[in-house]
């Protein structure tokens, strides 16, 4: 074994409940604590002392011999990450561990004060690279969360609906971008297909904006159903979003518009043949 | 060479494009086309592509000025059936087909062909 894991590997085994102890204390003492603290620490402190007494390299965390300090802090970041804990509060538990360490270095090495300096620097590195590592992991899991949201926001904000026999509509809501244009393409002409529908509503009640780059959108669309075999009303125009299309210049001729879905829903019945007629009781 | 059988069904030429098609298969297809309409002096057209799932900018083209020519020579020409990734692709590529009519199948194109039909002849 090497010298100095020697040294870190006699310190970790000569108490190691007064270690854990002494390591939740902190870890509450200056921050929040979560319930499954003291669990944790004894699990990391396990790791930790493994991969130190098989004599792992204290420089270089990314090599084999620490794989399993290292998925013990990925499981943990994962979990913090899920429960919504902080990223300073996962990294602040990590970083306590220095406390009872150094505490521990400092009671067996206390008389040699060059060899305890280079101790506790050794030790200092190899935390903040636990540290470290255990931040990445906490943030590029959150980011999976963020990607997945994004992705079911995507997903859920575009469902094609049928009105009525021959008659489909999309409710579109938020922002119209390449990425949701896409797939909103993508779904109507499928169930186009599907359904043999020859009428297409595409409402836009709940788009905040329309910009020359959504009215190109837009067009692109309406010309797809259109080669389809298909045909396009745009209902849900506000009024406001009608003056910035006029006053843009944007040119939406060919394509019927209508100011409500009642109005669309209303042609659309007519178009395909259908007499609506009310029974007064 | 591969051509593209051309069928006749009253006054009606009907084409269903079953393959990939290569340029000099579309433009045999146009030479034929364009002769056919000339001899039975067809006044409708019907293009199936149903089967038709990878078209590039050449094919069409090709689509808008077989519809193009069929107009000159007095026909109407239906596209039916076209496949979303196929009606995707050439809103991206930027061709419109302006002045083609679509349908959504073939029963509904020669629908269509039948009512302009009978509009000629009240004309």
């Amino acid at each position: 074994m090497k010298q100095e894991n020697a040294v870190f590997d006699q310190v970790l085994k000569a108490s190691p409940e007064e270690f854990i102890k002494t390591w939740v204390s902190e870890v509450a003492a200056t921050g929040s604590v979560s319930g499954s603290a003291q669990n944790d620490a004894r699990e990391l402190f396990a790791a930790i002392q493994a991969n130190i007494a098989s004599d792992a390299d204290l420089n270089r965390i990314d090599g084999d011999a620490w794989a399993r300090t290292r998925s013990v802090l990925a499981a943990l970041s994962q979990s913090r990450a899920a429960q919504g804990a902080s990223a300073g509060d996962t990294n602040h538990f990590v970083m306590s561990i220095k406390k009872p360490l150094f505490d521990a270095l400092q009671k067996d090495l206390g008389a040699d004060a060059r060899g305890a300096l280079q101790a506790v620097w050794l030790a200092s590195t190899l935390i903040d690279k636990l540290a470290q590592f255990t931040a990445t992991t906490y943030q590029r899991s959150r980011e999976d969360v963020i990607q997945r949201q994004q992705q079911e926001l995507l997903e859920l904000s575009t469902p094609v609906v049928k009105l009525w026999e021959g008659v489909l509509a999309v409710p579109m809501i938020g922002t119209l971008d390449s990425s949701r244009t896409q797939l909103v393409m993508e779904s109507l002409l499928t169930r186009i297909v599907e359904t043999g529908s020859e009428l297409a509503i595409i409402d836009i009640t709940g788009v905040p904006t329309v910009d020359t780059l959504v009215a190109q959108h837009l067009l692109k669309t309406v010309t797809a159903i259109r080669l389809m075999g298909a045909d396009c009303i745009i209902s849900g125009i506000r009024p406001q979003i009608a003056q910035t299309i006029v006053h843009l210049g944007i040119d939406l001729q060919g394509i019927v518009t209508k100011a409500t879905l009642a109005d669309a829903l209303q042609l659309a019945m007519k178009k395909a043949g259908f007499v609506i007629t009310r029974n007064k009781a | 060479m591969e051509r593209i059988p051309i069928l006749k069904m009253g006054r009606v030429l009907l084409v269903t494009i079953q393959v990939d098609l290569q340029d000099q298969v579309a433009l045999g297809l146009q030479d034929d086309l364009s002769a056919r309409i000339e001899q039975t002096g067809a006044n409708g057209v019907l293009i199936d592509i149903s089967a038709l799932e990878i078209v590039d900018s050449f094919v069409g083209r090709m689509l808008a000025s077989i519809s193009g020519i069929a107009t000159v020579l007095d026909a109407t020409t239906v596209v039916v059936g076209m496949q979303p990734a196929v009606a995707i692709t050439l809103v991206e590529l930027g061709l419109s087909l302006e002045g083609v009519r679509t349908a959504l199948n073939v029963e509904r194109g020669m629908a269509m062909l039948a009512v302009d039909d009978r509009n000629r002849i009240d004309d």
